[in-house]
């Protein structure tokens, strides 16, 4: 009988400790099904932030460095310049991502590092307790905006592959959910976009994964899916900001 | 190789590039300009890799990265930068990756000058960051130390898995001087067997580079793990094969006043025993090379036969902690210090020297 569904070779054996219904592991998943249909297990290297990926190292069975909060799009500069033949990647938050480590991405995608960026975009910081992230949208409650997001004192929720998508260096900024089938397919491919265009050593690829934080938002898996598609996506639309290479057409 | 003309801060430049090491992060500051100047120049020349990163934030995480993928690397800046960086020096200690990381000294706190100071000493021998860690010290008093405590310092980093810091100051940064290079050492990127994307035969089944234990008992038994190499360390600069590279100690035997400083006062020191010794005055000076581990075996050793410590500093007083620590009550131990970039001169020094000795 033909085996249709397994583990990805590049996924290690450990069961994850992400909450019920969360889409980091279905994330993980996706960039390890990536990593093996593109053949790069043995070269791949990630980095892991800090917020609930933190033990990302732990799932994938390859080599990984653990960075600072919002450090790792430059240790993953350091890493790549030092193995060139390496397929890097950071796997960060929104958190660590959008706020305290704003510099480090903006300025790996603006060198061109070639290197893979996979943004969890969850409006809150997950490993925390549910505070308001840069991402947060307006009026979301929140435990450090008990009264909702008030854009007069905390701003708009920043839109990352936009920002990025306006900078020359990068070639492939992309924004992807897995809220039903149909996406969860489309972000499939965006993620093995991003890795195939680094093994050819195109330059920075970016996908942002617009997800849930079930615990956290204090909703259930298929109501927080729900939650998402009515007022994340309107915010943060899906789509393909930047692709100098075409290579969604290819 | 003959001697050549260089500045301080260019020579730790070349010296790094004879070592081997092939990259640098960084991010401007004076007084350690030249630095990045030179390599921005020499590394492409080598193939090697010079970035000018963000931010000293970026540049230690860089710094971080390449390390953990088995590079000769190393990072330079002065004071309020080296301050942004200690974020990564934590990280970088408590993962055992070695680097190394260069600052050249100026005045502080807060944003302070730009002239020479030692102010920042504390925070070079305390670890610096958060939690339980140390980082290698070295403290050069010519732009030829400046050069060899380079090297040395790629090699300590290496030896030890752990982050290396030559403390200079301005003065040393920017001063020219005849130097003797050595011959340019070979340096493998794949040497090390734990690094991430090693690729030799021998590799484990994955190489992971973290400072994350979660559970309290894996954390306390790393750090326990992290102590007892510290105290390797410790023993090897003060009874084994480091002793003599660790400290400088100049007519000790028969003094009755010891003087203590390190890096360019050193320099100002050795004047004063001059002085001191012509106008009858018997001082002596010890200078610690090495400012951790510090050498305190030297210093309790020399605290049996001298009266009297006069520590002298570009601050208000650090280092004099670890001679009081060390001498523990034995002898009395004096400070004279100027700070906010003044250097003090030999004569300043000669007078705390006379009411020390003759007092009236
Ligand atoms: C320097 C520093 N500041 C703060 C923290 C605490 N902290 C840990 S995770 C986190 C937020 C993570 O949120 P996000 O990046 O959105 O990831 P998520 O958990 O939502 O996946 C914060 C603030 C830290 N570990 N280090
Ligand atoms: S707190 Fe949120 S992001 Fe973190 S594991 Fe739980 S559901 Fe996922
Ligand atoms: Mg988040």
């Amino acid at each position: 009988m033909k085996q249709v569904f397994k583990r990805p070779e590049s996924l290690s054996k450990t069961p994850f400790h992400y909450c019920p219904g969360c889409d980091h592991g279905v994330i993980h998943r996706l960039v390890a099904e990536a990593i093996d249909e593109l053949e790069v297990k043995d070269r791949a290297i990630g980095v892991a932030p800090v917020g609930c990926s933190v033990f990302a190292y732990d799932y994938f069975d390859f080599d990984f460095n653990q960075a600072a909060h919002g450090r790792a799009p430059a240790v993953a500069t350091g890493i790549k310049r030092t193995r060139p033949d390496g397929i890097v990647f950071t796997y960060q938050g929104d958190g660590d991502l959008a706020a305290i480590g704003t510099a480090e991405i903006i300025h790996a995608a603006n060198r061109g590092e070639n290197i893979t960026v996979i943004f969890v975009n969850n409006a809150i910081y997950g490993m925390t307790g549910g505070q308001m992230a840069p991402t947060s949208l307006i009026g979301m409650k929140t435990q450090t905006s008990p009264y909702g997001r008030d854009a007069a004192t905390a701003g708009h929720p920043i839109k990352m592959c936009e920002m990025i998508a306006t900078l020359e260096s990068p070639v492939y900024v992309t924004r992807v959910t897995i809220n039903n089938p149909a996406n969860l397919m489309k972000a499939k491919k965006a993620i093995h976009n991003a890795f195939k265009l680094q093994k050819e050593g195109k330059g920075f690829s970016f996908v942002e994964v617009v997800a849930i934080c079930p615990t956290n938002w204090g909703k259930k898996p298929a109501d927080s899916h729900k939650w998402l598609t009515e007022n994340m996506l309107p915010v943060f639309p899906l789509g393909t900001f930047k692709d100098t290479t075409g290579v969604e057409k290819a | 190789m003959a001697k050549v003309l260089m500045k301080g801060n260019e020579a730790i430049g070349e010296a790094a590039v004879l070592a081997g090491c092939r990259y640098y992060f960084g991010y401007p500051i004076t007084p350690q300009s030249e630095l990045p100047a030179y390599l921005s120049k020499r590394l492409p020349q080598v193939d090697g890799i010079f970035v000018q990163a963000e931010s000293e934030v970026s540049a230690i995480n860089m710094v971080y990265g390449a390390g953990s993928a088995g590079a000769r690397v190393m990072t330079s800046s002065s004071s309020p930068g080296i301050s942004l960086k200690q974020e990564g020096i934590s990280y970088i200690a408590g993962a055992e990756v070695p680097c190394l990381i260069v600052n050249v000294v100026r005045g502080g706190p807060g944003l302070g000058n730009i002239a020479p100071a030692q102010s920042d000493y504390w925070q070079a021998t305390r670890g610096g960051g958060h939690g339980d860690y140390r980082t290698i010290v070295l403290a050069p008093n010519s732009v030829q130390e400046m050069a060899d405590m380079t090297i040395e310092g790629f090699e300590l980093a290496d030896k030890f898995r752990n982050p290396v810091l030559l403390l200079s100051d301005g003065v040393l940064g920017q001063m020219m001087e005849p130097v003797d290079l050595p011959e340019p050492k070979d340096y493998d990127v794949n040497s090390k067997k734990w690094a991430l994307g090693y690729t030799g035969k021998d590799k484990a089944e994955r190489n992971l580079c973290s400072s994350i234990f979660l559970d309290v008992d894996e954390l306390e038994e790393h750090n326990w793990h992290l102590y007892q190499k510290y105290q390797v360390i410790s023993d090897l600069f003060s009874k084994g094969e480091f002793k003599d590279f660790a400290v400088e100690e100049h007519l000790c035997d028969d003094a009755e006043i010891i003087l203590v400083g390190y890096g360019i006062i050193s320099r100002i020191l050795k004047t004063v025993v001059e002085k001191c010794r012509k106008r009858g005055i018997k001082a002596g000076l010890v200078r610690p090379k090495v400012l951790w581990p510090f050498p305190t075996a030297v210093m309790q050793r020399l605290a049996e036969k001298t009266a009297n410590f006069l520590v002298v500093e570009m601050s208000c007083g650090q280092m004099v902690e670890d001679v009081k620590l060390a001498v523990n009550g034995k002898k009395p131990v004096y400070f004279f210090g100027r700070t906010g970039g003044t250097i003090p001169s030999d004569f300043e020094i000669l007078n705390e020297v006379d009411k020390i000795v003759r007092p009236d």
